[in-house]
Order: C-alpha cells, then structure tokens, then sequence
C-alpha cells in the first residue's frame, strides 16, 4: 500500500464539491408552510408540499434574492433569465415523484471563492472556481422501523415526515478544482467552512451541518501524473462535519490508489461516508439508468432578475471575509501568525462575537485558541462546533476581569459549561465555585501558613521576596484555590512588612 | 315545480332576488331532476344532495336577512370532478383516487361557494381528462341526452351532459385540448376556455399544466358569461394566473353587437374531414353574422396542421410527469401491500391497476417523448410548434378581431365507435388544439342540428379579451334562438319521458 | 418511424414504474408506433430557427411574499393516507439509498 505521500507523487488528485445549503427563509420554496426544525412530524405541511391533486407550487421571493445573495457573494454572473426544472424520479420522501429543481438553466453560474490556507510554506490563497449555484427544494423524512438497527436494509416499513419536503435548498457546484495537491483533503475542508462563514454572515441559511442545514458531497479522483486525463471519480454523500470532509476525502484517495495500484477500475459511484470507521462505502444508486427527464417546469414562470434588483441585492452584500478578517487583524492589532492561527482553527467569527460582547480580543483569542481549542481537539470537533457560546465566554471573561473568577476558577466554569451544565452563573452556582474575597478569612488563612512555616516567613521579612511563593501556595491549597492569588500575595506581604 | 328546471341562470337569479322562488326550491327541483335522469344519462359521480341543500338555505337565509348577494346566489351547477373540493369525493374518472376526499378545495369551489352557487354534486369525465367521450371514465360512460347511444365528448361529457339532461343549468369544465368545447359541440350547449391564466387552477388535477384551463359552462351565452365572471379572477395560489382585471364578458353579452368587426374564417380548419351538416351549419352561422354587420375573411394560419401533433407531445409529456403522484404512498388506491412487497413494487403494481388504458397510453408516450435521447426530437420539436402556432395566431390577429371554425369536425359518434383507436379518437380535437397550445380564450356555442345531433361552432378570441367571444356568440346566439324559438337545449329530447318509461 | 421495440417499452414502463403485463408492454409498442408515427411530423416544423415555447404566459418574476400561510393539520394531511403510524405515512420498506 502506498503512503500518501507516495500517492500524491504518483497521482494528482482532482476535487469537485457539491454544498446543498438550507436556506433560512420563513417559509418553504413553492409554500407558505413555516420550516422550523424540529417540528412534530407533518405539522408544516399542506397540499403543495405534500403533493396532493391540483396543488401548485409558488415561488418564495425571499429565496430568490438569498440565492442571488449567494451567487453575488462567490462572485457568480447572475443569469438574465433562467427557470425551474422538473427532475422525474420516483422516490416516497419525495411527494410528487418530481423535484423542482434547475437544470440547464441556473440562477448564477461562473464565480470562484478563495480560500486560504496555512501551508508549511505559508499562507496560500487557492482560487476555487464554482460552475453553478441553483434553487431546488428538499425531500421528506423517512424513519425506517422494524429490522435490526433502524437502518433501510432490513426494515420491514417506513414512516414519512413531510416536514422537510420543500424547504428551499441552494446546491453549489464547484468545477473541477486541480493543483490543490497533497493539500486536497485540507483545502476541501476549507473551502467548505469559508462557504459556510459566507453563508452565515449573509444570513441566509443557519448552516449547521449536524442538522442538516449545510450538506456538503465530495468528488475526488486521481489521475496519474503526467497522463493529461483526468481519472474516474466518486461522489461521496453523507459528510456532515467539516472535519468528515477532510477525513472522506483523504479516505477516497487511499482507496482510488490501492484500486489503481492494483490494476482495478475506479467505479463511478455514489459513496456513504461512515463516520464511525471513516471511511466510505458503495450506494444504491437510485434509477438505474439516470434519466430524469428533465424539462421546464409547466407551473412556474422564469425568473429573469432586472440590473437594478440585482444591484439592490449588492448593496445588501456584507464585507466579504477575507476582507473582514484583514479588518479585525488590524482592529485587534494581532501578529500574522496569530491571524493565521486564528483563521485555521476557524475561530475568528466567535473571537469576533466575544468582542462584541465587551470582551477584551486578547483574552478571547487566548480562551477560544487555547482552552477551547485543547478540548474540541480532544473531542475531535471543530472549535464552533464546541457547547459553549461567546457570550459565555464573554461573561468568564467579565468576572475573571471583575476579580471574581481566577484564572483557574475560570477554566473549571468552561470546562462546566462545555459540560454541559449550563451557563456559567449556573455553572458557578451549581460547583459552588467562588474566589475567596472575605479579607478577615484571607488573612486567617495568611497566618496559618505564617505559623506553619516559620522559616520561609522569617526569609520574607528578611527582603527574599519570591520565598513568598511557598507561603502563597500554601494558602491557595488552604482555600482550594478559590483565593486571588494576587490579592493573597499582596496580603502576605503586608503582613510580614515588605509593602 | 319542474318548470325551473328549463330556466336559465339568469332567469333564476331574477326570481331568486325578486324571492319569487327559493334557493332550496330552485336547488330541490334540479335534484328531483337527476334523480329522475340520470340513471340514464350518467352524468353525475357524486350528488351532494344534503350539502346542496344545506348551501341552498344559507342563501335563503343570508337573502331573507337582505345581505347583498351576487347574480348567481341560489343557482345549482355541476362541478367536473377534476376540482377537489374539501370532504367531497373527487376522483378525476380514476380508480386510482376512487374514495379520496381532499382537505381543501380549489380555488374555484371557493369562489363559487362565496357567490352562493348551489355545488349539485360531481360530474363524469375521461379519466385525468384523457379523453374526447367520457368512454375512459373508470365510472362508466356518460351518455348524449340527445342520443342516449352516443358519446356526450369529454372530457368534461358529464357536466355538458348535465346541462343538456336539465339537471343543472350551469356547469364548470377544464379545458387542455378542447374538453369545455368538444364536449358542448355534442350536446348543444355553451362552453368557454378562458384565456390560459385566467381561471385559477388551484385544486384542479393537473392533466398538462401550460394548457389546462378552467372554464364556464351552460346553455346560454349570458349564463356562460355571468359564470364566467364568478370563477375569474387573480390567485395568489396559482402563479400562472394573470394579475389583471378580468375582461367584461357579461357587459359583452349584453351587448351582442358584431356590428363592423372582423371575423377570420381559418382557412385550415374547415373543408375536408368536416362532415357537411357541420360545414352547413358553419356557413349558416357565417350568413347570420354577416347580416349583423360583420365582415368576414378567410385566414391562413399554416402551422395548425401541426397542432395535433405537437398537443398529443406536450399533453402527454407534462402528464407523465404530474401523474407521477399517484404512488400509493399518501392518498388514494394502494394496491399488494402485503408486508413482504417494497414500495417500489407497491408503486408500479398500484400504478398498473389503478390507471386505465388510454392513461398508461399517455404516460408511456410523455415518459418516452421526454426521455434522453428523445427529448429534442419530440418535445423540445413540438416546444418550437407551439412558437409557430401562436405566430401564426397573432398574425391572424392583426388582421381580425376574432377566428371563427367548428368546433368539431363530426356530431357525436356512437359509444364503442372509437374507442379502439386512439388516432382516431384524437382527431376529435383538431379544431380546439391550437388554442390551447397558444393560450387564447375561445367558446363553443349551438349553431344548430345535424340529422338531429348538435354542431358547435368555435369563437377564438386573443389573450385576454374574452369579453370578444360573448360579444360575437350573444349575437349569433340572439338570432339562432329568434329562429328556432329558443336556445338549441329547448329542442333537446324530453329525458324525463324516456327515463320514466 | 423506426419500430418501437418491447425492450424499449418495458423500459420506459420501469421508468414510469408501471408494472405492465408482457400483453400489454406488446400491444402498447404497436400504439407507439402508429402514434409516434403520427406526431413525428412535428420535426418537419421544427426548423433551427425557430425559439421553443414552454408555456403561453411571457411573464416572468412570479413570486409570493416569505410569509407563512396556513397549512393542514396532521390529521387532514393524513386522512386519505393508505396507512398511517403515529401521525407518519406509513409506507412499505423502501429499497435504495440510505438517505
Ligand atoms: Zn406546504
């Protein structure tokens, strides 16, 4: 088997990436039903979306002008006229046996996003091109019961929630991305958080990708160097993490080159990602033969956005990121290596975010790049992905600054709230966390460790300042170091003459 | 009593709002009615008898307390059972939807209900409105009042066949390639297809969206027109629907006034195929509107050979897809679920038993047209048809206010005639297709018998004036009628005989 | 008109999940034909230059305000439900792809 970076040497790796985002409309694509997630099963639901007899689809304004958002933000061309499509297969989570989607005629089409990325040689910024970004609608839910694990294989019958079934969905397809090379995997993953933090500061979808919201499916394929073609590819579905995005492709490429090593073909198919084992394996695929028969759809009218509707849109646009993030370098005056550090671990939103909830950038920095950070590597989660909110670690901030949490009080409320167990007043309340502040319970606890060592006390007084560290420690260990160590220092010192 | 059955709309409104009579009474005697006929004529799938009359004495009741009510308020109809309308049955003439009762109704059954319009109950029709006799119908075929061995047209052959028996005097039908007009042709009645988008489709089963049309009927123009006014209108439910004034179609047929207008006879829609009783009723009714004052001229309009082609493309293709539904999964028929069966297999064993021949027929042909590989060919070439023949409409156009034809090529065929070949059978249509493919408004209206069957004659108006088409058919209508004593349905056989021998 | 093959019909069949009999596969291949015969004419219109039409309506931009309408309960969403399970469709197994 090779290693990868006997891979990379053989093979160049080319990517391809289809992100179908949920927007945050009110309202479903063609429907007034409400898409709250979570709701009781079939509660947002009426005739359109569950496709009854005679019911007709009707466009959400909102959703249009999100995806030209979308498309304005990734530097798209925004089509003059483009339309609704009605891709025929038959499915049950899908109501009418036809998804309304976009077919040869999309809403926006030739932009790029660049991504950059914190390479052993540096910072890179690697431009990826997006081919499309269309509308369509969602399916249903299926719950499969009977049968050993709840799975579709072997379940003896289903039950559908239609719920879902025509929440607006954005699919954004890149081209074929070449030359990101041993990077592949990485930039990938990349490439799909600076799309979601797009998204997010548009506002246009809650991109959370444990619920669902933000869906990403990732093609790969090698081609051996020099051979001019590229190899055969796999789609796989089912990446629900950023993380998975990273892991399902450098999978896939091991799996292509052990293929390709072996003499075998690659087939092209669509994958499951598992999560469990990290690694893919082989779908059904849904039609036999793909044939969707696509053709315009008969109840809708084109949609052909006027320059003056597109440039209200721009003007909605928000600074984009990269530009943002060079703003709040500046603002926040942090070195590059920090910035990059920051960018990488993807936490320069929730930096930002703590700011905005008075917290020092300094201090946010060090909780989100330090502790934080330490605990979402442990738990193999992204840092946003993390249980804990900036205004909590806003609020830690506040009263370490205050003098009424420690630094190492401070660390046990985020380890409490990552815990789960509530915010950190709760936090603090619930553990019976406090800093010792009763000055007469200070100073009894001084001269307990003046007593207990009288040595060390006599050197103090005697001008041999860092002795006191003894003494210090010994008082913190007293009051189960719920003290200001500064406030007990200064105490101390007092007391044995040397303020 | 039976006396209301033989009024018109208008009449009734009259009586009704000078409370000469009651809704309950106008509305009980059209029941009496069907009960009476409609063993023969088989034109009901389902009679609402307590909703009607419950509907019957609200509006009594809202008229004793002197609320302002519309024209039609107390006035029965027969909806085809294309509309759903809440708690009803509505099946489409399929067994694969046989006992669903939808949650909400169209939004024609809501604008009929707001205007106290009596909903008598649902009528016949070719199954998913596949049809030109009611012969596809799973429910059995209606029958011509006229000639009970005959074929009333279709799709919508139950409500003109409800509206020829007396059992209702005005009647809702849809339209994709002529089920309003063939089926008014062959019963002597009146029948419009609006303009395309200016009747909601909401709540109608969708046979080929870009041509379906909900549209009036009844037996006469005026009645046509004041039904016409009601279901018309704006709907923020259908987003092919014309947000603009509907035209002033019942101003129009009062008017009945052709006096100085142009009138295109379309030179490819006459001639041969057409039987001569038609071709002579044809040009009788030419004669009349001449004498009105109308100039009348031959147009060409040469791309409508290819409509029948290009409709049984379209039409099929938009069908395969929105009768993709009927699944077995939500409503309606499921058929060998039996535990072991995946709903895959479920899908197509319900799809084959619960869908009629002439159904499978059009979803084979619309999947096939619209598959890879056949796409350009087929749709993507009828697609370019429907450009020509709207060019070739518009050209007409700029020359006429309105085109004039048959309706049909024939009377009304005999039951079982053609129901083994659906070439045949499609060319029932050949005249009422080019519009549809265009989206322009036309009528049906009696231009009187032959060999005692019914001949209609077509009205084709352009997009959004409407109002054209009652303006021109009151007129014909007004001397046709001074001719024969009456509306052509006075002349219609006297079921109640028939039916009580 | 080239022939309309059993194998093709049967195929189509698939598509339009339509368990047809072996009969009526063959008898609706000898429908196509003549049907597709008759409605190929259109070809002889369809020249290049000629813009398709989808539909009769030259609007565009039809949309409706992100406003929520109202819906149907879940107990008329399912009241003509072939089968139904704690307020679920209730659907046989389904083949295909984990979701
Ligand atoms: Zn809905």
């Amino acid at each position: 088997m090779l290693s990868y970076e006997e891979i990379i040497e053989k093979y160049e790796p080319a990517l391809g990436l289809e992100v179908h985002v949920e927007l945050g409309t009110k309202t479903k694509m063609f429907c007034g039903c409400p898409t709250e997630f979570g709701a009781e099963p079939n509660t947002q639901v009426c005739p359109v979306c569950l496709g009854m007899p005679g019911a007709l689809p009707f466009v959400n304004e909102r959703a249009i002008e999100s995806t030209i958002l979308i498309g304005l933000a990734l530097n798209c061309s925004i089509a003059p006229w483009s339309r609704f499509a009605r891709k025929n297969y038959f499915y049950p989570d899908m109501p009418k046996n036809f998804q309304i989607s976009q077919y040869d005629e999309p809403i926006c089409t030739d932009g790029y996003l660049d991504v950059e990325y914190e390479t052993p040689e540096g910072m890179k910024t690697f431009r990826i091109e997006i081919e499309r970004v269309h509308m369509e609608e969602d399916t249903g839910k299926s719950l499969h019961v009977g049968g050993a694990t709840g799975r579709i294989h072997g379940a003896e019958y289903s039950l559908l929630d239609y719920n879902r079934a025509g929440i607006p969905l954005v699919e954004i397809v890149t081209k074929t991305v070449l030359g990101t090379e041993s990077y592949a995997p990485q930039i990938a993953k990349a490439y799909v958080k600076e799309l979601r933090d797009i998204l997010r500061t548009l506002g246009v979808s809650d991109v959370k990708m444990e619920q669902g919201s933000l869906r990403c499916d990732a093609n790969i394929s090698l081609s051996p160097r020099g051979s001019g073609k590229l190899g055969t590819r796999s789609e796989t579905k089912n990446v629900n993490s950023l993380r998975s995005v990273e892991r399902a492709i450098t999978s896939e490429m091991h799996r292509h080159a052990q293929r390709l090593e072996a003499g075998e073909r690659v087939v092209q198919e669509t994958r499951h990602f598992q999560e469990d084992s990290g690694t893919t394996r082989s779908g059904r695929s849904k039609e036999q033969a793909e044939d969707y028969r696509y053709f315009p759809e008969p109840d809708l009218l084109p949609v052909a956005p006027s320059a003056e509707w597109i440039e209200q849109l721009r003007g909605q646009l928000p600074e984009r990121p990269s530009a943002h993030r060079a703003r709040l370098q500046q603002l926040w005056q942090v070195p590059d290596k920090e910035m990059a550090a920051m960018i990488n671990a993807g936490v320069v939103g929730v930096v930002e975010e703590t700011v905005a909830e008075g917290a020092d950038p300094t201090k946010a920095r060090t909780w989100w790049l330090g502790e934080i950070s330490r605990v979402a590597n442990e738990r193999e989660v992204e840092v946003v992905e993390m249980p804990i909110t900036p205004k909590d670690v806003a609020e830690i901030i506040a009263l370490v600054a205050a003098g009424d949490l420690t630094d190492k009080l401070a660390r046990q409320v985020v380890e409490g709230v990552i815990a789960g167990e509530g915010s950190p007043a709760e936090v603090i309340a619930a553990r019976g966390i406090k800093v010792v502040s009763d000055e007469g319970e200070l100073v009894a606890a001084i001269e307990r460790a003046i007593a207990a060592q009288p040595d060390t006390a006599q050197k103090v007084r005697d001008g041999n300042i860092p002795a006191a560290g003894a003494l210090i420690g010994a008082v913190m260990k007293d009051t189960k170091g719920q003290a200001d160590a500064a406030r007990v220092r200064e105490l101390l010192l007092g007391l044995l003459g040397q303020s | 009593m039976s006396e209301l059955i033989y009024k018109s709309a208008a009449q009734l409104s009259e009586s009704l709002a000078k409370k000469e009579v009651s809704a309950r009474e106008v509305t009980q005697a059209h029941l009496d009615q069907i009960a009476k006929v409609d063993k023969a004529v088989q034109a009901f799938l389902f009679v609402d008898t307590e909703g009607a009359l419950a509907q019957a004495d609200q509006v009594d009741a809202a008229r004793a307390k002197g609320e302002n009510l519309g024209p039609l308020a107390g006035v029965p109809l027969a909806l085809k059972d294309i509309l759903a309308q809440e708690g009803i049955p509505t099946t489409c003439g399929s067994k694969i939807l046989a006992g669903w009762r939808p949650p909400y109704s169209a939004t024609v059954v809501k604008k009929l209900r707001a205007a106290g319009v009596v909903i008598l109950g649902k009528t016949n029709m070719d199954e998913f409105a596949m049809g030109s006799s009611t012969e596809n119908s799973a429910f059995g075929t209606t029958q011509n009042p006229w000639d009970l061995k005959r074929i009333p047209g279709g799709s919508g052959g139950g409500s003109a066949a409800a509206l020829a028996a007396f059992e209702a005097p005005l009647a809702i039908g849809s339209d994709t390639g002529g089920s309003i007009r063939q089926p008014a042709a062959l019963t002597g009645t009146v029948g419009v297809k609006p303009t395309y988008g200016g009747v909601s489709r909401y709540g109608v089963v969708a046979f080929s969206s870009s041509l379906d049309q909900v549209g009036p009927c009844a037996r006469t123009v005026l009645d046509t027109a004041l039904l016409h006014e009601v279901i018309a209108g704006h709907d923020d439910y259908d987003a092919t629907s014309i947000n603009a004034p509907t035209p002033p179609v019942v101003a129009a047929a009062k008017r009945a006034d052709v006096k100085g207008m142009k009138i295109g006879v379309i030179k490819e829609l006459s001639g041969d195929g057409y039987e001569s009783g038609v071709s002579e009723r044809f040009e009788e009714s030419l004669e009349i509107l001449r004498s009105q004052g109308a100039t009348i001229e031959m147009v060409s309009c040469p791309n409508f050979d290819y409509g029948l082609a290009a409709y049984y493309l379209i039409a099929p293709s938009e069908a395969s897809s929105n009768l993709a539904r009927f699944d077995a999964m939500r409503y309606g028929l499921r058929v060998g679920d039996d535990g072991s069966r995946s709903a895959e297999e479920v899908m197509s064993m319900t799809r084959a038993a619960g869908f009629g021949r002439e159904v499978k027929r059009r979803i084979i042909l619309g999947t096939y047209a619209l598959s890879a590989g056949y796409y350009d060919a087929y749709y993507g070439s009828a697609q370019k048809v429907r450009t020509l023949i709207t060019q070739d409409f518009a050209k007409a156009f700029s020359s006429v206010d309105v085109l004039v034809s048959p309706t049909t090529p024939t009377v009304a065929f005999p039951i079982g005639e053609k129901s083994n070949d659906p070439v045949a059978m499609y060319l029932s249509d050949v005249a009422t297709i080019p519009v549809n493919l265009a989206g322009v408004a036309a009528m049906s209206l009696p231009a009187g018998l032959s060999e005692g069957l019914p001949v209609g004659f077509q009205i084709i108006a352009p997009a959004m004036k409407d109002d054209r088409l009652y303006q021109v058919g009151a007129a014909l209508e007004r001397e046709l009628a001074a001719k024969w004593g009456g509306v052509l349905t006075t002349k219609a056989p006297k079921l109640i005989s028939a039916a009580g021998a | 008109m080239s022939r309309i093959s059993n194998e093709e019909v049967a195929r189509i069949a698939q598509l339009a999940r339509l368990d047809l009999s072996a009969n009526e596969i063959a008898e609706l291949a000898g429908e196509m034909e003549a049907i597709l015969g008759a409605v190929a004419r259109v070809q002889e219109a369809a020249k290049s230059d000629v813009v398709p039409t989808s539909h009769p309506l030259a609007l565009v931009n039809v949309t409706r305000p992100d406003v929520v309408r109202p819906g149907l309960t879940p107990a008329n969403a399912l009241s003509g439900a072939p089968a139904s399970e704690d307020d679920r469709f209730r659907v046989p197994q389904i083949l295909g792809e984990e979701a």
